[in-house]
């Protein structure tokens, strides 16, 4: 049965090495010919053929869509009749998208914050050991996995079952060891928001060691000797060296965090699909544009998503700029 | 893959002499506290992904009915489930397999075509001299504003109906349902912004005299490209092809919006995210199924990580 579904599944692979080879082959062919062309109109054909193709995508699959988005959110459900604010107006005042906006907000504070702290704690922490590097991988390989991964292995840490019976989840087991009574975890409003969250620190913070980790390894000694002779110590040293010393990794570090948060669906969707008063605006989107095929709706939803990443995008933008000019 | 980045993380390079804090801290101060927090929370987080392994290794009934720490008291292990799961039985029928190929031919196009398209951009925004050459690279490197969720529904509508304005088709229909085609194309597009910005950022360090050189013997911008850029980029390339790969594979967004759910071009994360609600008593197959799911990304992530950890470091992830 297996190498039945093995021998079935090969073409597919094979029709995608064919769409990368006949790719490769058609750029090879125009390099070819295009390369033999001399005179004047040599550079600004080499312009168009290394800079048009993703200049095309760029403007079909994000410039263009994003005029659209912007336009059908002043629309009704099926996209025909113009209703100005009321999509915005349905976000803003329903309880229950109020709900998703406070969720959404808390989960863009508590997740960036926990993952880099904890981050930073273990960069700290690892920079006094010997062996690091198999701490350092355990805790990054989180990382590699997908959120529905990560949600199915979560699932099982807070999988709920009554008091009286064998236990399945590890949360539940681990707090009737304790003597305590677990509660039905995914269920238990509002903590079951930052539940949800425990899974994006449980991913994220990997990422926030390794590049902090580098920062701090980065810091001259002589700064922290000059610090040391100073009698700079323990927390001093920390808060009054280290941490400034690695301030814009810091920043960089949690505005990325902070972004890839806003935007994530994928462990809500997985976890609860939004019930028990855990939804977010990713999700929520997701479910206005393609379950209910509300258009309008799903579209303002993603709006404000795109609202939320703009102040942050734009600082980093703005402080690449800064960077750029002082080179 | 999870992380987003809009920036390259500036990371001054270790001095040369190797005195860093580090160094100095391993000397003197090397702690037993401190490697006893740490490994405390490496369990912490290493425990649950290790309870999704033992889980799927039990026996339908253990895994169902007792908690996976159980295994140490019970320790009946199997490999029944990874062969229901991958083979196909009465409850997953057809298996995960097709799911699993679905992953492997979107993923490794998804990550060439865009990797090929920015390589080519960013060698233009950084040694073909042209005029707004800075703020079209600025331009691309801002798009990275544009969420996902933005661009989802106009493409849906541009994959099944085509565009036109007003009554003139502009792109006609193509009938692309069913194919892979519009996940290659969609994930190609999502990430080319901050590919362009990572490229253009190692490409714009190449030396100079090397590219003058070339233009001095008379060599044309393809030959340049090919023959000085491509090989000398490798590292920066090697470092994003690995990112895409593991994005694509982990994603679940695109795929559920381009591909729905059907074994022809669905990947392993779709089909996850279905039978985790509609098998939901059946621990034991989910786990394995999941197993199989992550086994590939851990594979990557564990034999290419020092890629992986220069390109966070380069710039950071996407998403």
């Amino acid at each position: 049965m297996i190498w039945d579904n093995i021998i079935a599944g090969l073409p597919k692979i094979g029709i995608a090495l064919a769409a990368v080879a006949a790719f490769l082959g058609i750029l090879l062919i125009l390099f070819f010919v295009l390369g033999r062309i001399r005179g004047k109109f040599a550079n600004p054909l080499a312009g168009i053929m290394f800079l048009g193709p993703a200049i095309l995508l760029l403007i079909i699959g994000l410039v263009v869509p994003t005029i659209q988005t912007i336009s059908k959110s002043f629309y009704n459900a099926s996209g025909q009749k113009f209703i100005g604010l009321a999509n915005y107006g349905w976000i803003f005042t329903t309880e229950n998208n109020q709900k998703v906006l406070i969720n959404t907000a808390l989960w863009i504070i508590v997740a960036p914050i926990f993952s880099t702290g904890v981050g930073l704690l273990l960069a700290l922490l690892l920079d006094k050991m010997k062996r690091e590097s198999i701490p350092k991988s355990l805790i990054f390989m989180p990382m590699a996995i997908s959120f529905v991964g990560a949600s199915i292995i979560w699932g099982l840490v807070y999988a709920y079952r009554d008091p009286s019976q064998e236990q399945v989840g590890l949360l539940s087991q681990v707090v009737l060891w304790l003597g305590m009574e677990p509660p039905n975890w995914l269920l238990l409003q509002p903590w079951n928001n930052f539940l949800l969250m425990v899974i994006m620190i449980w991913i994220q913070t990997g990422f926030a060691m390794v590049v902090l980790s580098a920062a701090i390894k980065a810091i001259p000694h002589d700064v922290i000797e000059a610090a040391t002779l100073d009698g700079a110590r323990g927390w001093r040293l920390f808060s009054r060296v280290t941490v400034p010393m690695v301030r814009t990794t810091l920043i960089v570090v949690f505005t990325t965090i902070l972004i890839a948060t806003l935007k994530i669906f994928d462990i809500v969707r997985v976890m609860t699909n939004g019930n028990f008063g855990t939804q977010i605006v990713a999700n929520e989107m997701y479910s206005q544009a393609f379950v209910q095929f509300d258009v309008g709706r799903g579209s303002a939803l993603a709006v404000i998503l795109f609202l939320g990443v703009i102040p942050i995008v734009s600082y980093n933008i703005v402080q690449l700029r800064k960077e750029r000019a002082v080179r | 893959m999870s992380v987003e980045a809009h920036e390259i993380i500036p990371i001054p390079q270790p001095p040369k002499d190797d005195v860093t804090i580090g160094g100095t801290a391993r000397r003197t101060l090397s702690s037993p506290w401190a490697s006893a927090v740490v490994i405390v929370i490496t369990v912490l987080w290493t425990i649950p992904t290790f309870g999704l392994l033992v889980t799927s290794l039990r026996p339908s009934g253990p895994a169902t009915n007792s908690g996976w720490w159980t295994v140490f008291t019970d320790p009946e292990l199997t490999l029944q489930n990874y062969a229901e799961v991958l083979g196909g039985g009465e409850i997953v029928s057809g298996g995960i397999l097709p799911y699993f190929f679905n992953s492997f031919a979107i993923a490794i196009p998804a990550a060439i075509f865009p990797l090929v398209i920015a390589t080519m951009c960013a060698y233009a925004l950084a040694w073909i001299p042209f005029k707004g050459a800075t703020v079209l690279f600025f331009m691309i490197f801002a798009l990275q504003i544009v969420p996902l969720q933005m661009a989802l529904l106009p493409l849906l509508q541009l994959f099944n109906l085509g565009w036109s304005i007003g009554p003139v088709p502009i792109i006609p229909d193509l009938n692309l349902g069913g194919t892979y085609i519009p996940l290659w194309v969609a994930h190609t597009m999502f990430a080319l912004p901050l590919a362009v910005f990572l490229l253009h950022n190692f490409m714009a360090q190449l030396p100079r005299d090397l590219m003058e050189a070339a233009v001095v013997d008379g060599a044309s911008h393809f030959m340049i490209f090919r023959k000085i850029v491509l090989p000398l980029s490798v590292p920066a390339i090697a470092s994003f092809a690995i990112f895409q790969f593991l994005w694509v594979w982990n994603d679940l967004l695109v795929a559920l919006t381009f591909a729905g759910g059907t074994p022809d071009v669905a990947p392993i994360t779709a089909y996850l995210a279905n039978i985790v609600g509609s098998y939901g008593a059946k621990t034991h197959l989910i786990t394995a199924g999941a197993f199989i799911a992550i086994v590939v990304p851990l594979i990557v992530f564990f034999a290419l990580q020092r890629f992986f950890v220069r390109g966070l470091l380069a710039g950071s992830v996407k998403g």
